[in-house]
């Protein structure tokens, strides 16, 4: 599969400087001191926040439910170490923003003390939704980033007869090499979650594709699936942004998934090899999601790792232990740097979309200093969505929202293709970001309007139904009143 | 309306090429043919060169100043330089000083900063300039000098340069001469058919830049690898030149096979440095050329067909920068109606149906 041939699948994408090797060629390291606070918040997926089931003061193990799901779309929240609730309440969140969220915090005792869980046997004679059942309550959602419920994901494939399900271990962005480590060190368990994922949607393919920039994890994994004819393990071009749900789609299937629709409607499911990790751990030993591997990296790094944490790390104590420099640190970065979000401050904590945390120094970062668009069309050439992002960008600099919506700002993915490459440093993601989220806003206070407009209304109704019932009682009673003063005069007057 | 001193969002990485390196690496790409017709046409050439991109460079300068900009961040972009240098190139080499100034104040000026500026023209800024050149001073602007290196010894001296670069001495007749294209043009109207017109054309020199043209444009060797360069550099992409070439070959082709008495053959269309430096530099300009790959093919078949349709029944010869232009115009059209598909959208923009099992 190269050459032209591949091509096709392939659409726009840049080459970046991989800048991987710092992390990608040592172990994981999974002594990280548990911290003697966690901030653990309740929301860390896509969805509605978990209900908080715990008081202050309580006692909690490690793996204990701390918050339960809420609706239809929502995963729980597990005490990650055991310890005391010391507080629920709002802290910031590991947002840009910053703004306040609700979180729990917990102080651990330092015994790190496991709850103990009953064992279930073999996974593979359990019905195919309990999978998907104590995959939900282990609250586990994609670790890629989308943060997605899993087992929602795993429903929607068993009713939707799912084909093939891949498991994407591309791991395009830059710097980050969590997925690329936890390949190479626990293929087996990964493999094991894929197999159980295929279990829970009565699927039986699935393709792990891995980008070919990762040698050794792909020889991991290949081994790993070997005895299961079920699993194939492929590579794929590197190329950002391989990883890109649909992209890979694409490429692996040749299939392309319709604006509007989920790739399972499709035929097709995608997941992280991170969530296929937690997966496996869920199914066989039991355990929530309470941790994750964090690729710690970036030029202010003295010591760049991918770094085993307990959920509710906050970022400062992450690096503190990777001793980053703050002098040298020019922007904090929490995922990958294409796609990423900067953070204001690092007294925030790592959760379950923390794939890395980058801290860049100034020579790493991309200039700032904007120039004029000279149509180079660099950014048409690499977008993968196929978008102008230079003719959106100039209806969005006029302020015509409409019109950039018109021309495709609801499918942009947010890639950072087109930022990155863009020789005159137009911050184009953030011009997208921005005007969706005007677009967005301008809407619901348009439907709130309308809603306030509608309650008018019917207030108005009602008031005039009440008006018309009690010119109606009124008149009743006045008739009934001359009613009875004929009766009246008539009895008076047979009388 | 928004600051982004510290951007929230990505990409936060970049690849380093700026839109300085850009224009500078496109200037490396036309140095060796213009250092070589530097040399072909003597100091003339030098004198009128340095007048031209000098003027280029104040221009811009006054022009950012009206606006009350600082000059000096929008001069190093080397955009009004490399328009300076692309109107040189295509100016007759022994051409009076003031071509240069008045050239470099059109393309500048009008060419690009009335409407705006870099990146907002609607025409390439230098074939804009070449054009109303021609229109206005059709003499000076057709006077092709006869290859003079610098230091041969029948090659005017350097005080006789000065005199010929700024004060136009009048006895040019006897160092100048037509272009090939411009000699076959007027032969035809003595009704000479093209096997004797062209006795004495030399492909070999022609291809070198050893022959009477444009300051810049003689070589195609030089101009060609140039534009090759630029190509690998992923500077310019392949569609525009391409195209271009290849229509013009195409066209020329099936005339000169219908009639090679009064049609030129697509090898002498093409083995001419013009031509390259059209397909190359001018028509590949990013501001006034579509922006998909699909529509810089159209781009550069239509630049082909008009090149050759006015190079062959047009009155003038070296009228590429016509065609260049009008293809200029019809560029937002095109990029209003040859659009990228979106993922998961037909090319109406309408989402795909979702296949049946
Ligand atoms: S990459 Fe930048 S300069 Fe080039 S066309 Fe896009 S917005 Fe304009
Ligand atoms: S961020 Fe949006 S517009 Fe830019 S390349 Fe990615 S999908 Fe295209």
């Amino acid at each position: 599969m190269t050459g032209l041939f591949s091509n096709w699948r392939i659409r726009g994408g840049v080459h970046a400087e991989e800048r991987k090797t710092s992390t990608a060629t040592q172990a994981i390291v999974t002594d990280f001191p548990l911290p003697k606070k966690l901030y653990i918040p309740l929301q860390q997926h896509v969805g509605k926040p978990a209900e908080p089931l715990i008081k202050v003061g309580e006692v909690v193990l490690k793996g204990q439910l701390l918050a339960h799901s809420q609706g239809m779309i929502s995963a729980p929240v597990h005490a990650s170490s055991s310890g005391v609730i010391l507080d629920v309440n709002d802290y910031p969140a590991p947002h840009p923003s910053a703004l306040p969220i609700r979180m729990i915090v917990l102080e651990t005792d330092g015994k790190d003390e496991w709850l103990q869980t009953p064992d279930i046997g073999d996974p593979f004679q359990l019905p195919p939704e309990d999978i998907s059942l104590r995959v939900g309550a282990a609250g586990i959602v994609g670790l890629g980033g989308a943060t997605f419920p899993t087992a929602v994901k795993l429903n929607m494939g068993r009713e939707n007869r799912i084909d093939t399900l891949i498991i994407n271990g591309a791991e395009c962005e830059p710097y980050l090499s969590c997925d690329d480590r936890l390949m190479q060190e626990r293929a087996d368990a990964i493999i094991d979650g894929v197999r159980l994922m295929l279990h829970g949607m009565e699927t039986h393919s699935a393709v792990v594709a891995i980008e070919d920039n990762k040698p050794q994890a792909f020889a991991a994994m290949t081994a790993a699936a070997l005895p299961y004819p079920s699993v194939k393990v492929v590579q794929i071009p590197t190329r950002y942004p391989m990883g890109w749900d649909r992209q890979l789609i694409r490429y692996v299937t040749g299939k392309e998934v319709p604006v509007g629709c989920r790739s399972s409607e499709i035929g097709v499911t995608i997941h992280n090899v991170g969530t296929a990790y937690a997966v496996h751990n869920a199914i066989r030993h039991g355990r929530p999601l309470v941790s994750r591997v964090v690729t710690v990296a970036g030029g202010a790094v003295q010591r760049p790792m991918n770094v085993e944490v307990p959920l509710g790390t906050l970022i400062a104590d992450l690096f503190n232990f990777c001793y980053v420099s703050p002098e040298k640190t020019a922007r904090i970065v929490m995922g990958g740097p294409m796609m990423g979000d900067s953070l204001p401050h690092i007294s925030l904590p790592t959760v379950k979309a923390t794939s890395g945390i980058l801290a860049l120094t100034q020579s790493e970062l991309k200039d700032t200093d904007e120039q004029p668009c000279i149509r180079c069309a660099s950014c048409v050439t690499v977008c993968p969505a196929g978008l102008r992002p230079l003719d959106m960008a100039n209806n969005i600099r006029a302020n015509q929202l409409d019109a950039a919506v018109d021309i495709g700002l609801k499918d942009c993915i947010s890639c950072g293709c087109c930022s990155y490459i863009c020789p005159s440093n137009i911050p184009l993601v953030h011009y997208f970001k921005y005007a969706s989220g005007e677009v967005a806003a301008r809407q619901q206070a348009q439907h709130k309007s309308e809603q306030t407009k509608r309650l008018m209304e019917a207030r108005q109704a009602r008031l005039d139904r009440i008006a018309q019932q009690q010119k109606e009682e009124e008149e009743a009673r006045i008739a009934a009143k001359k009613e009875r003063d004929r009766l009246k005069a008539e009895q008076e007057a047979t009388v | 309306m928004m600051t982004h001193n510290k951007p929230s969002s990505g990409a936060h990485v970049g690849a380093n090429r700026s839109v300085r390196q850009i224009m500078w690496q496109v200037m490396l790409a036309l140095s060796p043919a213009t250092v070589f017709g530097l040399w072909c046409f003597g100091w003339p050439a030098v004198f009128l060169f340095s007048v031209t991109l000098t003027s280029a460079v104040l221009f811009e300068a006054f022009c950012i100043r009206l606006k009350g900009k600082a000059v000096k961040p929008v001069l190093l972009d080397g955009s009004a330089l490399l328009t300076g240098w692309l109107l040189a190139m295509t100016l007759p080499p022994w051409a009076p000083w003031w071509l240069g100034v008045v050239g470099a104040g059109l393309a500048i000026v009008l060419g690009k900063q009335v409407y705006g500026g870099l990146g907002q023209n609607l025409f390439n800024p230098a074939m804009l300039a070449r054009v109303a050149l021609l229109i206005s001073f059709p003499i000076e602007m057709t006077t092709w000098a006869n290859v003079s290196p610098l230091f041969f010894a029948d090659s005017p001296s350097f005080a006789d340069s000065l005199g010929i670069t700024f004060s136009g001495l009048q006895n040019l007749d006897a160092y100048t001469g037509a272009t090939t294209l411009g000699y076959i043009k007027t032969e035809f109207s003595q009704h000479r058919l093209l096997p004797d017109i062209l006795k004495d054309y030399s492909a070999v020199l022609n291809f070198i830049g050893w022959t009477r043209g444009s300051l810049g444009e003689t070589s195609t060797l030089l101009l060609g690898l140039g534009g090759l360069w630029l190509i690998r550099q992923n500077i310019i992409q392949w569609q525009i030149p391409v195209s271009l070439l290849m229509t013009v070959a195409l066209l020329s082709g099936v005339f000169h096979l219908l009639d090679s008495d009064h049609y030129v053959s697509p090898f002498l269309h093409l083995n001419s440095g013009a031509m390259m430096c059209v397909a190359f530099f001018i028509a590949t300009d990013y501001v006034t050329s579509p922006n998909t790959a699909t529509g810089q093919l159209v781009f550069g078949a239509g630049c082909g067909l008009l090149i050759f349709v006015i190079r062959t029944w047009g009155a003038y010869p070296e009228g590429a920068g016509f065609a260049v232009l009008l293809m200029n115009a019809a560029t937002p059209l095109i990029d209003h109606y040859i659009r990228p598909r979106i993922y998961g959208r037909d090319r109406k923009g309408k989402p795909l149906e979702i296949p049946k099992p």
